[in-house]
């Protein structure tokens, strides 16, 4: 893994668990990555797998009860304990967060202006509304919005709008580090180009990395430096992003990638099944039920992460390393998977 | 853009609320002139039929307009509303405008008194329930507010009555003031206690408050229970609103989010509530005025009921109504004026 001195964010075997009445769902469960300053890492993966949880526990916004656990270094220092004082310090200042809902995300009550002022004010008491207004209009201005608006209430601005509001709004006090949450997926096509040029464009005006989530990889191919594929709680392939594309190494992501492109070519291809219960996930490997290629160690046996060609990291047997696998391990696993496919019909 | 905001909309909104007044007072006034006419018999031999003379009777129903086309009854009562006269009672003969002024001044003290106490204890009260849901406080307060909600203003009157009578005897139970008070406070906005207050009659004031005491804290809890499940409700919904959570995402301390985001919020629903709840304040008033002799419209109004005087009746009940729906249109306003959405 690279150097942890120049990174912005590294991610250490970061678990969340929430509990529920049959036990523990394990939504995160060892996750580890490092993202540079002004790097986009796109994160995807089918809905369930465990992306929101992780962009919320980076943040500490988690609901009351979630267990979390790992390491989490923020510009060198370990991040604050969750309820923490420091933590809701660091949020706005130097993390945010933008929603999937940009409809519902400001309160309707408030100006624009209130927003920024609540916001600005709560990292620096007593800063003037004027500086406010200023450093206010300035993110505006990059996100496309008119200074004229600036004291107009939510209600009065389109979806897009009210995107591009709450994407300035997480700016404006230039956070290191943002999470965009399925950011356009509320959004109609030609809005949704629009705020993904922008946030594509963010690291020229605010230098701020990103980790943007999202279950459409063409935004992935137009916007991300490099990519994580997450499956059941867990990152099963991450890598520059064009190399992922070209040459995705982990079954998953293969599976992921023709059910994507197919979309325009043939039109039905999809990975038959659906994400594990994350309460009680198949042994071994998670993705075993609904592999191609699943072999005899990966009902057991979870695979260990290996670093491939071209930097990329894959978790998967198929890559290793060969003196873990025991004997006969490397038989295919047909019967499994006819069942489960048998299933699906 | 969905942008609509001409300049100005707001004052066309109020006024367009205030036009408004018009059919919705049309509309009550006619409705309750239909049900007093639906009534069995006609009002004169019903109130006071056994007591007068034939002749005498029929004078009445002369006077009143009974022996009239029904159109033109009708029509007088409008036009009768419309300048403020809301006719004479049968059995006394007293004009009903007379009746509200000397009486009107009580229930206005009792109402307001009631519903500034439920908004006090209930508006808080509310908003801790919500905020610690499902601690022993919230489930408290949630008990209490049922309990003053359901019970009848008739029981907890008497049950505070003979509280009252055991721990603190000598406070008074019954009635606005002692006779004294009374006769030494000189009558000029017919409200005893801002009578009490201009005439700087410090002890008259004081004998005023102790006798509004327990009708004002018997007929607020009425009130004040539904005060708290509104804004315990209301508070549980913002405190999960989309837009918390994104203030909390942007670092804005807990107590902020709480008070400028989650509470305020809340208070919208509950202000158009206040405004509903004004028909339930006068029908409790009905009732709290009879439980302690306050000397109110209301007490009037069932006196005129025991005696079947259908015209006073048909008066307060008017007036109450209409009192009804000008305070809803004044909560519509206040409405549009802390929510900006409104003004379309
Ligand atoms: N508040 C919660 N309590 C219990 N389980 C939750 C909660 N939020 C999410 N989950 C579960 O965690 C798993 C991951 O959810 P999520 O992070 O939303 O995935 P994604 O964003 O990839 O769709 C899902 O199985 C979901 O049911
Ligand atoms: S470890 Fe086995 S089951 Fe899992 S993805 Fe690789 S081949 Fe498929
Ligand atoms: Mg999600």
């Amino acid at each position: 893994m690279s150097t942890t001195g120049q990174d912005v964010l590294s991610v250490r075997d970061l678990r969340v668990w929430y509990g529920t009445e049959r036990g523990a769902a394990r939504a995160v469960d060892g996750v580890s990555f490092d993202l540079r300053p002004g790097e986009i890492l796109g994160l995807v993966g089918e809905s369930g797998c465990g992306k929101t949880t992780l962009g919320r526990g980076l943040l500490g916004l988690l609901p009351r009860g979630a267990f979390v656990d790992g390491d989490v270094t923020f510009k060198g220092k370990p991040m604050p304990a969750v309820a923490s004082k420091e933590y809701r310090a660091l949020r706005g200042a130097e993390l945010g967060m933008i929603f999937q809902e940009p409809m519902t995300r400001l309160n309707p009550l408030m100006r624009i202006s209130e927003h920024f002022e609540e916001t600005v004010r709560a990292h620096h008491p007593g800063v003037s509304r004027e500086r406010v207004r200023h450093a206010a209009l300035e993110v505006l201005r990059v996100m496309g919005i008119p200074p004229t608006r600036y004291r107009s209430y939510p209600h009065e601005f389109s979806g897009g709008m009210r995107q591009r509001l709450t994407i300035a709004l997480a700016l404006v006090l230039r956070p290191a580090f943002i999470v965009a949450d399925e950011p356009t997926t509320a959004l109609d096509v030609l809005v949704e180009a629009q705020i993904i040029k922008i946030l594509a464009d963010l690291r020229r005006e605010f230098d701020t990395s990103l980790l943007l989530i999202t279950h459409n990889l063409g935004i992935v191919s137009e916007a991300c430096d490099r990519v994580a594929v997450m499956y059941a709680g867990r990152i099963v392939e991450i890598g520059d992003a064009r190399q992922v594309f070209r040459s995705p190494q982990h079954p998953y992501t293969q599976e992921l990638l023709r059910s994507t492109i197919s979309l325009s070519t043939t039109g039905l291809s999809f990975i038959p099944g659906s994400p594990p219960d994350l309460v009680d996930p198949p042994a071994g490997c998670r993705f075993h039920p609904r592999c191609p290629h699943a072999m005899r160690v990966c009902a057991t046996q979870a695979p260990v992460p290996l670093e491939v060609a071209g930097g990329q990291r894959v978790e998967c047997w198929l890559h290793g390393p060969e003196s873990q696998v025991p004997p006969g391990g490397g038989e295919p696993l047909h019967v499994r998977e006819e069942l489960s496919v048998a299933d699906e019909a | 853009m969905s942008t609509a905001t001409a300049p100005g909309s707001l004052p066309r909104y109020i006024v367009q609320r205030l036009l408004l007044i018009i059919p919705m007072v049309w509309f009550i006034l006619t409705l309750v002139f239909l049900l007093m006419r639906v009534a069995p018999g006609d009002p004169v031999s019903a109130s006071v039929g056994g007591r007068l003379p034939e002749a005498a009777l029929d004078q009445r129903r002369e006077a009143l307009g009974l022996n009239d086309p029904l159109i033109q009854q009708y029509w007088d009562y409008l036009s009768g509303v419309l300048t403020l006269d809301f006719g004479n009672t049968i059995t006394d003969n007293t004009p009903i405008t007379q009746i509200v002024k000397e009486n009107g001044g009580a229930t206005l003290t009792l109402t307001i008194s009631a519903m500034l106490l439920a908004l006090v204890v209930g508006l808080p009260l509310g908003l801790i329930a919500g905020r610690y849901r499902d601690t022993p406080a919230d489930g408290g307060i949630r008990i209490f507010g049922i309990v003053t909600y359901a019970a009848p203003v008739f029981y907890t009157g008497l049950l505070v009555q003979l509280l009252f009578l055991n721990v603190f005897s000598g406070w008074p139970l019954l009635g606005q003031s002692t006779p004294i008070t009374e006769f030494t406070v000189e009558t000029r906005t017919h409200i005893l206690l801002l009578d009490a207050i201009i005439a700087g009659d410090g002890d008259a004031v004081i004998d005023v408050l102790k006798h509004l005491m327990l009708p004002a804290v018997t007929l607020g809890l009425l009130i004040c229970g539904i005060f708290i499940r509104l804004t315990r409700v209301n508070v549980l919904q913002t405190l999960q609103a989309d837009y918390v959570e994104a203030a909390r995402a942007r670092g804005i301390p807990e107590r902020r989010v709480v008070r400028s985001h989650a509470f305020r919020n809340a208070m919208v629903p509950v202000v158009t509530i206040i405004g509903l709840q004004v028909a339930l304040l006068l029908s409790g008033a009905v009732l709290t005025e009879k439980t302690f002799a306050w000397p109110g419209l209301g007490n009037q109004l069932i006196t005129y009921i025991d005696q079947r005087d259908y015209a006073a009746v048909q008066g307060i009940i008017t007036l109450f109504a209409v009192v009804v729906v000008l305070i809803s249109i004044l909560i519509d306003i206040v409405i549009a004026l802390i929510d900006p959405r409104v003004r379309y």
